[in-house]
């Protein structure tokens, strides 16, 4: 076995190795390693904190003062499927908070939560910088604008029952 | 490698772009590629590969931002001693009609039945596309995508940043060096010292375009003095304001053109180490400079000796991870630093103590991409354009309820009448326009009585509002002002980093004055405390952030105080929410 590999066999924990080696191990670079981590790992668990303290030979809390600092990164795992809204000022004035009503309604979770069962995260963001197609939604890494609360939250609906079907198979 | 090296690879692109007899411009930037804009670049592609025609006949670029983002995707020709034609609302089958238009079939074109299972658009399937536009009404069909070039969305504008975005493919350093590219850099390396850098900027009257408007000369001047042998240049591109995205775009769009000014601003102040922050959200710009850094090492652009001189300059780039706070000046050095952004108490700046305590100097993007151009042209034609204390362009993201909406660059003093009603092309339907607000969260709502004002750093502030960073969103009748400052005010509860009292409470109790208000159960008493507490937060915040986090309630209280006392007269709860629709 390799012994630089993390005892899990996890390939991802290289991934944050590696941009550690890129910076000469250097301190300044903790918010580099944690979009590293954020990136291979889509969430930051408290293991995964506790690694990259360990490695950085950074004190865990400012690990943890750090990543709670910037809003990219997230504690908890994303749905599997992920819809972002976007709020900015140009999709507000079109109405982009309609359609996070809707989506909030049809799924009975807040904007930021998922599903108990895991199939749908609602994500809203400052400004997805696409102000002249507002409002502007992400929906499984999908970019569409001039969206309506009807035609996204069809989409969604369908999306997630064609996934369960799939499941079900 | 010396300039004469840069300028023969320059040539040599030039010719190899005049010898296509048409070149089509395919807009791959961000709001072209949320319209499709993947799909139309792939469909011309292949439909230039299914006509088998010349190589000399036709090459397909993709560019940058082309402007008018709400009619995208968009596609431009350009032919030989021919007008450019921009097409627009480009879907895979109007690009067909494009290619069938202007590029020829080739003279030995395979016209057999395509095999199986082909992903491909075959020579087949395409001349029989091509035979069915014959009619008249499906040439009709086609003109009905062009967009008029002499419109006054264009005719309007004057581009000095944007020059390029939209004609140049950004990926390649050839283009930008074909464009003039890195020449204004030669030319200060050769032929000036730092000291008349400095001097030119300065003279030249560019004011910092991130919102505040400092002089740039001066600042460049302040970190020229300082005697430390460590100095950094940080180009500031975290872009927070939600409704702008003119940084995003430049970097996207002309990467070489930002990094070109940044190298200049190392040469003038004595760094020799540089940093790009940009916000995690735009991983197409990151990629784009980062890309650019690279191309300009590997060209010696950047490097132990730039251009072959006694001059050593790298840069590097920092990832921001979405803090709209880290915008602040020293705010952004402690995230560069890898720690909290928080800001901290100024004096001393950043020009005497800045990232790990060097002589730091921090601009933003497009302040940069101001740069090449004014040492290039000159100081005295870039105070040619713009007003008296405010010179030259700035570019807006022009957003909202507008017919055309989208990335413009305009000259200083234009008046907001021209933006909205010309360039804009006015509110759409039966809405009229209320207010146009510019600055983001930290800006104010300019009402319709002041359209006339001119856009310049002091009217705006006079107005109650700020530059700011260039976001322009326009709003019509169907907004309500109350419920609108409570959409900023969100925002900043958000942002605010936490660090001093006025803006972490002040915000939070500015909001709840709002919601009160805004459910029909404010007093007039409410209305004055909320005055007073926006004049509070203002006056004793510690950053930026804060001291401007009041505007946008403070302009719609100065404006539109009727919808405030409406609220509070009716006493009857007033439906939140914009009634789009």
């Amino acid at each position: 076995m390799n012994m630089n590999q993390h005892p899990s066999g996890d390939e991802r924990y290289s991934d944050i190795d590696r941009t550690i080696e890129h910076y000469d191990f250097e301190k300044d670079a903790l918010l580099e390693v944690l979009n590293t981590a954020q990136e291979a790992f889509g969430y930051l668990s408290e293991d995964l904190l506790i690694y990259i303290s360990h490695q950085l030979k950074v004190p865990l809390s400012r690990v943890y003062a750090v990543a709670t600092f910037y809003h990219m990164f997230t504690f908890s795992p994303l749905g599997e499927h992920n819809c972002i809204i976007c709020t900015g000022t140009a999709c507000h004035v079109k109405g982009s908070d309609r359609i996070v009503l809707a989506l909030s309604e049809e799924f009975e979770i807040k904007a930021g939560d998922t599903t108990p069962d895991g199939m749908f995260s609602l994500t809203t963001a400052r400004c997805l910088g696409s102000c002249g197609l507002a409002p502007v939604i992400v929906f499984d890494g999908q970019v569409s604008g001039k969206e309506t609360p009807q035609s996204v939250t069809k989409r969604v609906k369908e999306t997630i029952s064609l996934s369960k079907e799939e499941q079900l198979v | 490698m010396n300039f004469a090296n840069l300028e023969e690879l320059a040539f040599k692109e030039q010719r190899r772009q005049e010898k296509y007899r048409r070149r089509i411009f395919c807009c791959t930037s961000t709001a072209c590629l949320s319209a499709g804009a993947g799909l139309t670049r792939t469909t011309l592609d292949q439909a230039v590969a299914a006509c088998q025609c010349d190589e000399d006949e036709v090459e397909v670029v993709q560019t940058g931002c082309m402007g008018l983002c709400s009619r995208g995707p968009l596609v431009r020709v350009e032919a030989k001693e021919q007008e450019p034609v921009l097409y627009g609302n480009v879907s895979a089958d109007v690009s067909q009609q494009i290619i069938a238009r202007y590029v020829p079939v080739g003279q030995s074109v395979d016209n057999t039945e395509p095999d199986q299972n082909e992903e491909q658009l075959s020579s087949h399937d395409f001349l029989h596309f091509r035979s069915s536009l014959r009619t008249a009404e499906k040439k009709k069909e086609l003109d009905r995508h062009i967009i008029p070039l002499d419109s006054p969305f264009f005719v309007k504008q004057v581009r000095i940043v944007l020059t390029e975005t939209g004609r140049i493919d950004p990926d390649n350093i050839e283009d930008y060096l074909a464009s003039d590219g890195y020449k204004a850099l030669a030319h200060v390396l050769e032929n000036m010292t730092p000291e008349e850098v400095c001097d030119e900027i300065q003279k030249s009257g560019l004011r910092g375009r991130g919102g505040a408007g400092f002089p740039t000369g001066l600042k460049w001047h302040f970190v020229r003095q300082e005697q430390e042998p460590e100095k950094f240049v940080i180009v500031n591109g975290d872009e927070g304001d939600p409704g702008a995205y003119m940084d995003r775009t430049v970097m996207e769009d002309d990467p070489h053109r930002v990094l070109e000014g940044m190298i200049i601003c190392a040469y003038a102040v004595g760094a020799s180490y540089g940093y790009f922050y940009i916000r995690g959200e735009y991983p197409i710009a990151i990629r784009r400079i980062r890309r650019a850094i690279r191309d300009a090492r590997k060209h010696r652009i950047i490097g132990e000796s730039v251009l072959g001189k006694d001059f050593r300059f790298d840069a590097d780039i920092r990832i921001g991870a979405g803090a709209f706070v880290c915008g602040e000046e020293t705010a952004l050095i402690h995230s560069i630093e890898g720690n909290r952004g928080t800001p901290r108490i100024r004096p001393p700046y950043p020009s005497k103590s800045g990232l790990w305590g060097k002589p730091t100097v921090i601009n933003n993007v497009e302040t940069m991409a101001n740069i090449p151009s004014i040492i290039n042209k000159g100081a005295s034609w870039y105070t040619t354009i713009g007003t008296e204390k405010s010179k030259g362009t700035k570019v807006f993201a022009l957003a909202g309820q507008l017919r055309n909406t989208g990335l413009i660059e305009v000259p200083m003093g234009i008046t907001l009448n021209e933006i909205v009603n010309e360039i804009g092309g006015g509110v759409p339907g039966d809405a009229e326009f209320k207010a146009a607000q510019t600055g983001g969260p930290s800006g104010g709502c300019i009402p319709s009585t002041y359209l006339d004002a001119p856009v310049d750093y002091e009217s705006l502030s006079k107005l109650g509002s700020i530059m700011g960073s260039g976001g322009l969103v326009i709003i019509d009748d169907t907004t309500l002002m109350p419920e609108f400052a409570r959409f900023f005010m969100d925002f900043c509860v958000d942002e605010s980093c936490g660090k001093c009292v006025p803006c972490r409470v002040g915000t939070v109790q500015i909001r709840k004055m709002l919601d009160k208000i805004i459910s029909g159960e404010g007093t007039p008493e409410d209305l004055q405390f909320l005055a007073k507490l926006c004049t509070l937060v203002k006056n004793t915040s510690l950053c930026g952030l804060g001291q401007s986090a009041p505007n946008p309630v403070l302009s719609t209280l100065k404006y539109f105080k009727h919808e405030y006392d409406d609220m509070i007269q009716k006493d009857i709860p007033v439906e939140a929410g914009n009634g789009q629709n």
